[in-house]
């Protein structure tokens, strides 16, 4: 699925976080999106998600305009959100009790378990899973929801540093199988150099997209990403500059 | 070491007042009609335990209605709370005010506009069960974290899903609490509707006993009331055990 979005505007009372953003996904292409504290990028996702309602713009899938909560997205916030009281099994497979589909998405959670190395834990609680296996119990949930476009927000920024950089090589090599529009918001720059297509960085709040950073390179390894040492001081000098010259604007 | 303590500390503590409470008895001859002695109440107890048994059933069965309606009442009251904070506003200082004015008080008008049967106890019951539930519920409802509620609305999920998938669930440790609290109540709640004017039940039989001067059997009918309050709050407890495994391994 496509996503463009035309001309995006949100606002919280008192403050302008989005102000005519204009960005597009590709069919299949994965998007990280980079930026200061507080510049609009969980904003974006809650919005694009039907959480949030903006105040102008377009959202266009496949070129058709998207009004309300559709099943186009499928939105994984930072927290698992999976429910104590349900069973991996029944956790996963959200969607389909709301949809009335429970029992076929059972199927289909239980040929996907081993996949997202969650084999054995159907019947487990998530507060007996690690925080790795509950994020991608998580995840598992995520992809059951039968949209075309993953909205990722932080995904894993709760974890410990070595259970995220599993998750990374974990995603990494799922992403290309799975054949979906993904846009990951993320503070890791890493994260987005290791994982994504292309990389969007949004200044200060209000200012949209100040950069876009294409990576081309196909075949991604940790020594690859370690070699990155450019692309990651170019991406922090356009994150800071901007930061400062937003602030130049306060002064 | 600390474990036994634990356990047994409080039992050490019990049986030593229970000890003294003897001594004093014996020593000082009180009689039996102004203090009957832990070993007097035992063996009434005993003596006693079918009538106590038949007149705990009928208490039993009053308390069990009683906080059957008060869950229902209880449940539709806490989600209207919820999803209706107008309704909330209306409603809220009405239920603190029942709670104001005394049961004993209340009781005997029950009977008047009730009758001598099983509904004006029953009410006394509600009245005193349903507020806790309805308190702890409609609270529990309301501290569901806000991200659960919108995973399952982006999701496409309904307003009455959001309830039935996330909130109520989300609730249940809240409303175990109040409902522990209520069933404790609710055996009192109906003795004290029975004491005011019934033809059975540990109320009537407390009110006889006392009029009789047979203070050891109060004394076994109170040992009876608190064993049944232990029961109902055994009850809650299984309750939750049951229904809610995965709080459990939380």
């Amino acid at each position: 699925m496509r996503l463009e979005v035309r001309q995006l505007s949100f606002s919280y009372t008192d403050q302008q976080i989005l102000r005519n953003l204009s960005f597009s996904v590709e069919d299949g292409e994965f998007v990280s999106i980079l930026g200061p504290s507080g510049c609009g990028k969980s904003t974006l996702l809650n919005v694009l998600a039907g959480i949030l309602q903006p105040l102008g713009g377009e959202i266009l899938i496949d070129g058709e305009e998207k009004k309300e909560i559709s099943g186009s997205f499928a939105y994984m916030p930072q927290n698992d959100l999976l429910l104590p009281w349900k069973t991996i099994l029944d956790n996963v497979c959200l969607y389909g009790e709301i949809h009335h589909r429970k029992a076929q998405m059972k199927e289909q959670a239980r040929a996907q378990m081993a996949r997202f190395g969650l084999q054995g834990c159907e019947n487990k609680y998530p507060g007996e899973l690690s925080g790795g296996m509950r994020q991608r119990a998580a995840f598992l949930r995520t992809t059951l929801c039968e949209a075309g476009i993953y909205l990722l927000d932080e995904p894993f920024g709760a974890l410990d540093v070595i259970t995220r950089g599993d998750m990374q090589d974990w995603l990494a090599n799922l992403s290309s199988s799975l054949k979906k529009t993904i846009l990951l918001v993320t503070h890791d720059t890493d994260e987005a150099i290791y994982l994504s297509d292309r990389i969007l960085i949004l200044g200060a709040p209000g200012e949209g997209i100040r950069e876009e950073i294409r990576i081309t390179e196909k075949n991604r390894t940790r020594e690859w990403l370690y070699g990155q040492g450019e692309m990651r001081l170019k991406i922090h000098r356009i994150i800071k500059e901007k930061q400062r010259n937003g602030n130049e604007k306060e002064e | 070491m600390k474990k036994w303590m634990n356990t047994a500390a409080p039992v050490l503590v019990i049986g030593a007042l229970l000890l003294l409470w003897e001594l004093v008895v014996w020593f000082a001859g009180i009689p039996l009609y102004v203090l009957p002695a832990p070993s007097d109440t035992l063996k009434t107890f005993v003596q006693e335990f079918p009538t106590l048994m038949y007149h705990g059933g009928i208490t039993v069965m009053e308390a069990l209605v009683g906080m059957g309606i008060s869950f229902v009442v209880g449940i539709l009251m806490g989600i209207l709370i919820d999803a209706m904070p107008a309704f909330k506003k209306c409603i809220y200082p009405i239920l603190v005010v029942t709670q104001t004015v005394p049961v004993i008080v209340l009781a005997p008008i029950f009977i008047i506009y009730m009758g001598f049967g099983y509904a004006p106890k029953i009410l006394t019951v509600v009245l005193m069960c349903f507020f806790p539930i309805v308190v702890s519920f409609s609270d529990g409802l309301g501290q569901m974290e806000e991200g659960y509620l919108n995973l399952v609305r982006t999701y496409g999920g309904s307003r009455l899903q959001l309830y039935w998938i996330v909130k109520i669930p989300s609730a249940m440790i809240s409303l175990l609490s109040g409902l522990k609290v209520a069933a404790t109540y609710s055996i009192s709640g109906a003795v004290v509707g029975e004491w005011i004017a019934s033809q059975g039940g540990l109320g009537y039989y407390l009110i006889r006993a006392k009029n009789g001067y047979m203070l050891d059997k109060v004394f076994a009918c109170v040992v009876m009331i608190i064993l049944l309050s232990l029961m109902m709050n055994g009850l809650v407890k299984l309750f939750g055990w049951m229904f809610t495994p995965g709080i459990r391994k939380r």
